[in-house]
Protein backbone atom coordinates (compact mmCIF):
# COMPACT_ATOMS: atom_id res chain seq x y z
CA UNK A 1 0.00 0.00 0.00
CA UNK A 2 1.68 3.18 -0.95
CA UNK A 3 0.41 6.75 -0.74
CA UNK A 4 2.64 9.40 -2.39
CA UNK A 5 3.01 12.44 -0.54
CA UNK A 6 4.62 16.00 -2.46
CA UNK A 7 6.39 17.82 -0.25
CA UNK A 8 7.26 21.72 -0.84
CA UNK A 9 11.18 23.30 -1.02
CA UNK A 10 10.81 24.28 2.37
CA UNK A 11 10.49 20.99 3.79
CA UNK A 12 12.69 18.71 1.35
CA UNK A 13 15.48 19.34 4.29
CA UNK A 14 13.58 16.19 5.79
CA UNK A 15 13.68 14.36 2.65
CA UNK A 16 17.02 14.54 1.29
CA UNK A 17 15.38 16.88 -1.04
CA UNK A 18 13.31 14.90 -2.53
CA UNK A 19 10.13 16.29 -3.77
CA UNK A 20 8.08 12.97 -3.70
CA UNK A 21 7.97 10.24 -0.78
CA UNK A 22 5.52 7.63 0.03
CA UNK A 23 4.17 6.18 3.10
CA UNK A 24 1.46 4.14 4.39
CA UNK A 25 -1.86 4.41 6.39
CA UNK A 26 -5.49 4.19 6.71
CA UNK A 27 -5.59 8.04 7.61
CA UNK A 28 -4.02 11.00 7.06
CA UNK A 29 -2.92 10.90 11.02
CA UNK A 30 -1.04 7.86 10.27
CA UNK A 31 0.45 8.30 7.10
CA UNK A 32 2.16 11.29 9.11
CA UNK A 33 3.02 9.02 12.05
CA UNK A 34 4.22 6.90 8.96
CA UNK A 35 6.39 9.55 7.08
CA UNK A 36 7.83 10.96 10.62
CA UNK A 37 9.40 7.28 11.24
CA UNK A 38 11.37 7.82 7.79
CA UNK A 39 12.09 11.23 7.90
CA UNK A 40 12.69 12.37 11.64
CA UNK A 41 10.61 16.17 12.22
CA UNK A 42 8.52 15.81 9.18
CA UNK A 43 5.39 15.88 11.25
CA UNK A 44 6.44 18.05 13.64
CA UNK A 45 6.33 21.05 10.83
CA UNK A 46 2.66 19.71 9.88
CA UNK A 47 1.19 18.85 13.05
CA UNK A 48 0.88 20.58 16.36
CA UNK A 49 -1.38 20.06 19.79
CA UNK A 50 -4.62 21.48 18.52
CA UNK A 51 -3.95 19.01 14.62
CA UNK A 52 -3.12 20.28 11.42
CA UNK A 53 -0.62 23.81 11.74
CA UNK A 54 -2.72 26.98 10.87
CA UNK A 55 -0.84 27.96 8.09
CA UNK A 56 0.46 24.27 6.32
CA UNK A 57 -2.30 23.35 3.78
CA UNK A 58 -2.70 19.40 3.38
CA UNK A 59 -4.56 18.14 0.34
CA UNK A 60 -6.22 14.32 -0.64
CA UNK A 61 -5.57 14.45 -3.74
CA UNK A 62 -7.36 18.01 -4.71
CA UNK A 63 -9.23 18.80 -1.41
CA UNK A 64 -8.28 20.43 1.86
CA UNK A 65 -8.55 18.23 4.36
CA UNK A 66 -9.79 20.81 6.53
CA UNK A 67 -13.09 20.24 4.57
CA UNK A 68 -12.82 17.08 4.92
CA UNK A 69 -12.25 15.28 8.28
CA UNK A 70 -8.61 16.97 8.86
CA UNK A 71 -5.99 14.21 10.60
CA UNK A 72 -8.52 11.24 10.57
CA UNK A 73 -9.41 11.68 6.55
CA UNK A 74 -9.19 8.15 5.49
CA UNK A 75 -6.75 7.61 2.63
CA UNK A 76 -5.53 4.69 0.61
CA UNK A 77 -3.38 3.11 -1.78
CA UNK A 78 -3.07 5.46 -4.90
CA UNK A 79 -4.11 8.51 -3.39
CA UNK A 80 -1.81 11.77 -3.67
CA UNK A 81 -1.62 13.61 -0.34
CA UNK A 82 -0.10 17.17 -0.97
CA UNK A 83 1.70 19.69 1.18
CA UNK A 84 1.62 23.14 0.53
CA UNK A 85 2.92 26.13 3.18
CA UNK A 86 -0.11 28.61 3.16
CA UNK A 87 0.98 32.08 1.73
CA UNK A 88 -0.47 34.99 4.10
CA UNK A 89 1.25 37.45 5.57
CA UNK A 90 0.13 41.49 6.08
CA UNK A 91 1.17 44.56 7.44
CA UNK A 92 -0.36 43.66 11.18
CA UNK B 1 17.82 41.65 -8.15
CA UNK B 2 14.17 41.66 -9.76
CA UNK B 3 13.65 42.18 -13.48
CA UNK B 4 10.21 42.61 -14.22
CA UNK B 5 8.47 43.19 -17.44
CA UNK B 6 6.61 46.86 -17.43
CA UNK B 7 3.26 45.12 -17.88
CA UNK B 8 3.63 42.95 -15.14
CA UNK B 9 4.85 45.74 -12.62
CA UNK B 10 1.41 47.71 -13.92
CA UNK B 11 -0.68 44.83 -13.22
CA UNK B 12 0.57 44.54 -9.83
CA UNK B 13 0.09 48.14 -8.92
CA UNK B 14 -3.48 47.79 -10.53
CA UNK B 15 -4.33 45.24 -8.04
CA UNK B 16 -3.31 46.50 -5.12
CA UNK B 17 -4.94 49.96 -6.12
CA UNK B 18 -8.68 47.93 -7.05
CA UNK B 19 -8.59 46.02 -3.92
CA UNK B 20 -7.64 49.45 -1.61
CA UNK B 21 -8.44 49.26 1.66
CA UNK B 22 -8.07 46.00 1.80
CA UNK B 23 -4.05 44.23 0.83
CA UNK B 24 -4.07 42.54 -2.08
CA UNK B 25 -1.83 39.65 -2.93
CA UNK B 26 -1.10 37.50 -5.84
CA UNK B 27 2.21 35.41 -7.80
CA UNK B 28 4.18 35.69 -11.00
CA UNK B 29 4.67 32.50 -12.26
CA UNK B 30 7.84 31.75 -14.94
CA UNK B 31 9.62 29.15 -16.26
CA UNK B 32 10.86 26.73 -13.71
CA UNK B 33 15.05 27.53 -13.09
CA UNK B 34 14.81 31.11 -14.91
CA UNK B 35 14.02 33.30 -12.27
CA UNK B 36 12.08 35.42 -14.99
CA UNK B 37 8.55 36.32 -14.17
CA UNK B 38 5.82 36.09 -16.88
CA UNK B 39 2.77 35.10 -15.74
CA UNK B 40 0.53 37.22 -14.12
CA UNK B 41 -1.51 35.54 -11.30
CA UNK B 42 -4.27 37.06 -9.02
CA UNK B 43 -5.49 35.98 -5.98
CA UNK B 44 -8.07 36.15 -3.47
CA UNK B 45 -7.07 37.35 -0.50
CA UNK B 46 -9.41 34.73 1.94
CA UNK B 47 -8.57 37.20 4.62
CA UNK B 48 -10.17 40.49 3.04
CA UNK B 49 -7.98 42.14 5.37
CA UNK B 50 -6.14 46.28 5.18
CA UNK B 51 -3.76 44.19 7.67
CA UNK B 52 -3.51 40.30 7.04
CA UNK B 53 -3.68 38.20 3.65
CA UNK B 54 -3.47 34.67 3.14
CA UNK B 55 -4.37 33.01 -0.16
CA UNK B 56 -7.43 30.90 -0.40
CA UNK B 57 -6.25 27.24 0.09
CA UNK B 58 -7.88 25.79 -2.48
CA UNK B 59 -6.85 28.03 -4.70
CA UNK B 60 -3.74 27.57 -3.82
CA UNK B 61 -3.75 24.34 -4.83
CA UNK B 62 -4.87 25.38 -7.90
CA UNK B 63 -2.38 27.69 -9.11
CA UNK B 64 0.54 25.38 -7.84
CA UNK B 65 -1.16 22.55 -9.59
CA UNK B 66 -1.21 24.29 -13.08
CA UNK B 67 2.48 25.70 -12.35
CA UNK B 68 3.91 22.52 -11.64
CA UNK B 69 1.95 21.14 -15.02
CA UNK B 70 3.67 23.83 -17.07
CA UNK B 71 7.46 23.58 -15.42
CA UNK B 72 6.89 26.70 -13.78
CA UNK B 73 7.47 28.02 -10.26
CA UNK B 74 6.42 31.34 -8.48
CA UNK B 75 8.98 33.31 -8.83
CA UNK B 76 7.57 36.43 -7.22
CA UNK B 77 4.65 36.25 -4.49
CA UNK B 78 3.40 40.00 -3.83
CA UNK B 79 0.96 41.86 -1.29
CA UNK B 80 -0.11 45.43 -0.69
CA UNK B 81 0.30 46.86 2.19
CA UNK B 82 -2.19 49.54 2.58
CA UNK B 83 -1.40 52.49 5.31
CA UNK B 84 2.23 51.67 5.82
CA UNK B 85 5.43 51.03 4.37
CA UNK B 86 6.19 48.80 1.33
CA UNK B 87 8.63 46.66 3.48
CA UNK B 88 8.08 43.32 5.22
CA UNK B 89 6.24 42.97 8.53
CA UNK B 90 7.43 40.01 11.38
CA UNK B 91 4.33 38.08 10.10
CA UNK B 92 5.35 38.59 6.70
CA UNK B 93 8.94 36.97 7.15
CA UNK B 94 7.52 34.73 9.75
CA UNK B 95 5.23 33.39 6.46
CA UNK B 96 7.64 33.16 3.69
CA UNK B 97 7.50 29.82 2.73
CA UNK B 98 8.77 29.65 -0.52
CA UNK B 99 12.37 30.50 -0.37
CA UNK B 100 13.11 30.63 -4.62
CA UNK B 101 10.71 33.46 -4.75
CA UNK B 102 11.02 37.49 -5.10
CA UNK B 103 8.87 39.00 -2.25
CA UNK B 104 7.01 42.06 -3.61
CA UNK B 105 5.46 44.73 -1.59
CA UNK B 106 3.47 47.32 -3.00
CA UNK B 107 2.33 50.39 -0.59
CA UNK B 108 -0.61 51.77 -1.47
CA UNK B 109 -0.99 54.44 1.08
CA UNK B 110 -0.30 57.48 -1.00
CA UNK B 111 -3.27 57.47 -3.19
CA UNK B 112 -0.89 59.15 -6.84
CA UNK B 113 2.36 57.58 -5.73
CA UNK B 114 2.24 53.69 -5.10
CA UNK B 115 5.59 52.19 -3.62
CA UNK B 116 6.79 48.79 -5.19
CA UNK B 117 9.88 47.19 -3.45
CA UNK B 118 10.93 43.47 -3.49
CA UNK B 119 13.21 41.46 -1.38
CA UNK B 120 14.23 37.72 -0.40
CA UNK B 121 13.68 36.28 2.72
CA UNK B 122 15.61 33.27 3.72
CA UNK B 123 15.57 31.95 7.05
CA UNK B 124 13.67 35.04 8.61
CA UNK B 125 16.41 37.56 7.35
CA UNK B 126 15.13 40.16 4.73
CA UNK B 127 17.48 41.69 1.69
CA UNK B 128 16.00 44.24 -0.18
CA UNK B 129 16.87 43.94 -3.92
CA UNK B 130 16.79 46.46 -6.58
CA UNK B 131 13.79 46.43 -9.09
CA UNK B 132 14.79 46.52 -12.94
CA UNK B 133 11.77 47.63 -15.07
CA UNK B 134 11.90 46.34 -18.40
Amino acid sequence: MAIEVRIPTILRTYTDGAKQVEGTGSTLGELLADLDRKHGGLRDRLVDDGGLRRFVNVYLNDEDVRFLAGLDTPVKDGDTVTVLPAVAGGAS
Amino acid sequence: MLTIPRDLYDKIVAHARADHPDEACGVLAGPAGRDRPERFIPMTNAARSPTFYEFDSTEQFGVWQEMDDRDEEPVVIYHSHTATEAYPSRTDISYANEPGAHYVLVSTRDADQAEFRSYRILDGQVTEEPVTVE
